[in-house]
């Protein structure tokens, strides 16, 4: 979109910042340490729960709920995330004994959440199929406050669902990590290590950025965390900032990596806060990021490609 | 248990028919069903010669519209609804809540079967669609293993159907964007996977080499079968081996448990492969009928014929098959 004439940045609400959901699986220590040094950085809204693996039970519910609590007390918005896909009986009743706590605002990652938060306000994640008008009227009407757009849709599908939400209803967009681009009952990390589901020994502790897949000609392409398939490359829509002001996103996420993940949220920070140019900005993500940064989804194009900004310079 | 047989066209629906299906499913040519693919799908009059073809013969016909409308294209996907309602057809299978919610609000006398591309795997998440859009039928994902399933089915008042032979999806259908990350298009925004115009095939000095939006999927040497490139079947690196990272190059094949299937309380069996051939879906649709009427006959006694695997092996894609997820050790 181009930049509109007689357009006034101080008017339009800026974006806040928010930090997804751990995806992979570190070690408890790990954690609690991370979201220390996050606590310190001004990302102002945090997810945090199992999203992935029902059987990654180093942190439980009580353990999440801790953190939140610390979260909310350093006075930020803390928001429990659900795992994506729920198969077993047991997984339903993890679930829903995190939706009948009251506490905090939940992110629904399945339909199953749906079932269980209709009536109260809640987060509708990216892995719920959100892609139209219709399907948010719905969703609004069971009690949606905020959904993240899925990975895939672009700005004009942004565009046109934020032209018709309602007041108060929020807007995220993933907008910096490794795309979850898949999901499925085979564990693909164990599978790669000759291991099936049931007996996996945790080897995907063993990989705490997940377990690269590159094509027979070198290109890094996938990379697997379990029963979820990411993008090896790093989605990034830094350079498309000016664009998201005016289309009045409301959050943007930025998604935890193992290391340097309280430097990506300031570089973030001071682009929203205008003392950082995002295209100079996105140079130094792109020393942070574990791998090649793309943008392709934003724009329309395969979700790989890179197209808004590191090439031009 | 009802035998559900795929019709790319009406050759294919009517082979169906004429071969043993209880009921044939079908789309419009259009990105309003997940087999989007050039050539394939219905005109509105052709589905109201097959409807009346099948509906001679007792047989029912399911419209597939389980793909993902945005803002932009919304139009159009209600109109497929109104379009399907209005010829008559037995069932819509649907995959949106936006859609769902307009079908059930616009066509209250309509069935309408949740879409395997709806992603329900539990009892909560088909509740929940029963609850607000009275789903007749929910077609699993191919996600749970056989112990799984029936253990859902005892929770549920949904009657199930699940895919019992043809390409074998890997991942949670409905949320897989492994297709557009390579190409742009994925089965929710386009209809189909690895869509024709983004594959190309080469042939180079290491070998044959299948791509996706430019992405190396496989390079294979001379005479190693090739099936439809998709990424989930690709051959990549990974920790310095070179290895079929998500899945082989397989097809899935439920015939050896089918007594398992019946006594689970599986409703109905579906036969993926719109895209194939009427050759396909008559081979096919004969041994699924023989297998289920002998199954249901006795099922204590049910061996699976030998002629039957023959048959079923010639038409797998690749070169081997699988009882997929259904088995807990494929997990």
């Amino acid at each position: 979109m181009p930049e509109r004439a007689g357009f006034n940045m101080a008017e339009i609400q800026r974006p806040r910042l928010s930090l997804g959901p751990i995806l992979y699986l570190w070690p408890r220590e790990q954690v609690f340490d991370f979201y220390a040094e996050i606590l310190e950085t001004p990302v102002e809204v945090i997810y945090l729960g199992e999203t992935v693996c029902s059987k990654r039970r180093q942190l439980k519910p009580e353990d999440y709920w801790e953190l939140a609590e610390r979260i909310t007390a350093a006075g930020k918005e803390a928001v429990i995330s659900t795992l994506a896909l729920i198969e077993s009986e047991g997984e339903l009743k993890t679930l829903k004994r995190i939706c009948a706590d009251q506490r905090f605002l939940i992110e629904a990652g399945d339909l199953a959440a749906l079932e269980f938060l209709e009536g109260r306000p809640f987060v509708a994640a990216h892995s719920i199929n959100l892609y139209n008008q219709r399907t948010l009227d719905f969703l609004i009407k069971l009690g949606l406050k905020r959904w993240v757009m899925p990975v895939e849709l672009g700005r004009s599908t942004v565009a046109d669902l934020l032209k018709y939400r309602p007041v108060g209803v929020e807007c995220e967009l993933f907008a910096f990590g490794r795309l979850p681009l898949a999901y499925s009952a085979r564990c693909f990390t164990a599978y790669n290590r000759g291991l099936g589901k049931d007996n996996c020994n945790f080897c995907c502790g063993d990989y705490p950025g997940g377990l690269l897949v590159t094509t027979q000609e070198g290109q890094a392409f996938l990379n697997l965390n379990g029963i979820q398939t990411q993008s090896a490359t790093v989605h990034n829509l830094l350079p498309a900032l000016p664009e998201i002001r005016a289309l009045g996103v409301d959050l943007l996420r930025i998604s935890p990596q193992s290391q340097h993940t309280a430097e990506i949220i300031r570089i973030f920070a001071a682009c929203l806060d205008q003392t950082l140019d995002p295209l100079e900005g996105t140079m130094r993500l792109r020393q942070l990021a574990p791998g090649e940064l793309c943008d392709g989804y934003w724009t329309g194009q395969a979700g790989y490609r890179l197209g808004m900004a590191l090439e031009a310079h | 248990m009802e035998l559900v047989c795929p019709a790319g066209n009406l050759s294919m629906l009517k082979a169906a028919v004429d071969h043993g299906a209880d009921a044939v499913y079908l789309g419009f040519r259009d990105d309003t069903n997940a087999r989007h693919f050039a050539g394939l799908n219905f005109t509105d009059q052709q589905i109201a010669e097959g409807l009346k073809y099948a509906h001679d013969r007792r047989v029912k016909v399911f419209v597939a519209i389980n793909t993902y409308p945005q803002p932009h294209n919304w139009k159009r996907w209600a109109a497929a609804v109104d379009r399907a309602a209005g010829l008559g057809v037995d069932a819509l299978i649907l995959a949106d809540m936006g859609v769902l919610d307009y079908a059930a609000e616009r066509h209250p006398q309509v069935n309408l079967h949740l879409s395997v591309q709806g992603s329900a795997t539990n009892p909560a998440a088909i509740g929940f669609m029963q609850r607000h859009f009275g789903i007749k039928r929910v077609v699993l994902p191919r996600v749970l293993s056989l112990a799984q399933v029936a253990q859902l089915i005892q929770n549920i008042s949904v009657p199930v159907e699940i895919f019992g032979f043809g390409s074998l999806c890997v991942m949670v259908e409905g949320r897989c964007l492994l297709s557009s990350y390579a190409s742009g298009q994925s089965p929710n925004t386009f209809g189909a996977c690895s869509p024709a115009a983004h594959v190309e095939w080469r042939d180079t000095p290491q070998g044959q080499e299948t791509r996706l939006g430019g992405v190396l999927l496989e390079r294979r040497a001379p005479g190693e079968p090739a099936g439809y490139p998709t990424i989930c079947k690709g051959r990549y690196w990974v920790d310095g081996e070179l290895r079929h990272a998500i899945e082989e190059p397989t097809s899935l094949n439920t015939l050896e448990i089918l007594p398992k299937l019946l006594a689970a309380g599986v409703s109905a069996i579906k036969i993926e492969g719109r895209q194939r051939s009427t050759r396909y879906v008559t081979q096919v649709t004969q041994v699924w009928r023989e297998a289920i009427d002998a199954c249901t006959r006795n099922p204590q006694a049910f061996q699976t014929k030998e002629s039957w695997r023959k048959i079923l092996a010639a038409v797998s894609e690749g070169t081997q098959t699988t009882i997929g997820p259904y088995e807990r050790t494929w997990h």
